[in-house]
């Protein structure tokens, strides 16, 4: 029996904490759980000094934004798919539009705007503040890998 | 490659708190670079598989890149130590699991040009032919940085 949109949402407020936090790497930069909706996730990475890619301009690197984006962009999958289901990126292709700036903090928005029942399609953005002056897009693919188990629904 | 060279690159990676954080190390065995992700809790993604975090693996690839394109530009009389090359866009592709064991990451310099390079990546674990990640991806070289 399929669940109702609010049994689906209360789920999904359940979940999305849970699999931020769960997730041993997110939790190392200091991933943050913000929002989750049908279909969206947003997340956000404080500033911290473990993150810095440049030592002379203090800007973090850009693998600590690959890993925010990558982080966000499967919490929206796992938010599209109509099953439950836990998640594999497939493919995630960057834009970096700016360096972000040091001392803010980073907030990455997802969205899968289609699902199959193996593949979720997703876009997502980073921005540090000011969500009209992106650092960095994303587009990525997940796949589902079937049923969830522990924290990884 | 010089052995200079080498040292400049270990240098540069222990004054990078990210590559810290991931716990990369560079290994330089005659002419050819690897860089080495050794195994780490904090790396894992999928608690549950286990599986690497696909963002560790991204990241390192992409210091990866940054690193031959440094060993490249060193060689044609560029100074290492000058501006850090800066990720503009890159796709990532995820062909297998990575398992909770060191992983390994050799790139190569498509075309090296005065503001823009191409890189290509690969990563892998116990067996080169069967990659676990690849990268492709253009990185800013200009010497002004902008």
């Amino acid at each position: 029996m399929s669940l109702t949109r609010e049994q689906r949402l209360e789920k999904l407020w359940q979940i999305g904490p849970m699999m931020v936090a769960g997730t041993p790497h997110g939790a190392k930069l200091g991933m943050k759980f913000i929002s989750i909706d049908i279909g969206r996730a947003t997340l956000a990475l404080p500033y911290s000094d473990a993150l810095i890619g440049n030592p002379v301009t203090k800007v973090l690197h850009g693998g600590a934004v690959t890993s925010l984006l990558d982080q966000a962009c499967g919490l929206a999958a796992i938010a599209g798919f109509k099953e439950p289901t836990s998640t594999a990126t497939l493919n995630l292709s960057i834009d970096y539009m700016r360096a972000a700036t040091p001392g803010k903090d980073i907030l990455a928005v997802a969205h899968c705007y289609k699902a199959t029942r193996h593949v979720a399609f997703i876009r997502a953005f980073a921005h540090d503040g000011d969500d009209t002056d992106p650092l960095a897009t994303a587009q990525a693919t997940f796949m589902a890998t079937g049923r969830p188990k522990g924290v990884n629904v | 490659m010089s052995e200079t060279i080498a040292k400049q690159l270990e240098d540069a990676l222990s004054k990078i708190p990210y590559a810290q954080t991931l716990g990369i190390v560079p290994r330089v065995i005659g002419d050819e670079f690897t860089l080495v992700m050794p195994y780490s809790d904090d790396n894992i993604g999928n608690p549950v598989l286990p599986a690497l975090h696909g963002g560790a693996i991204g990241g390192f690839m992409e210091m990866a890149a940054i690193c031959q394109l440094i060993i490249d530009r060193a060689a044609s009389g560029h100074d290492p130590t000058a501006e850090l090359p800066k990720p503009i866009g890159i796709n990532i592709d995820y062909l297998r699991r990575g398992r909770p064991v060191e992983s390994y990451a050799r790139a190569t310099v498509f075309k090296a040009g005065k503001r823009v390079s191409n890189v290509r990546v690969e990563v892998w674990q116990d067996d080169p032919d069967k990659p676990i990640a690849a990268l492709h991806g253009h990185f800013l070289t200009a010497d002004d940085g902008k």
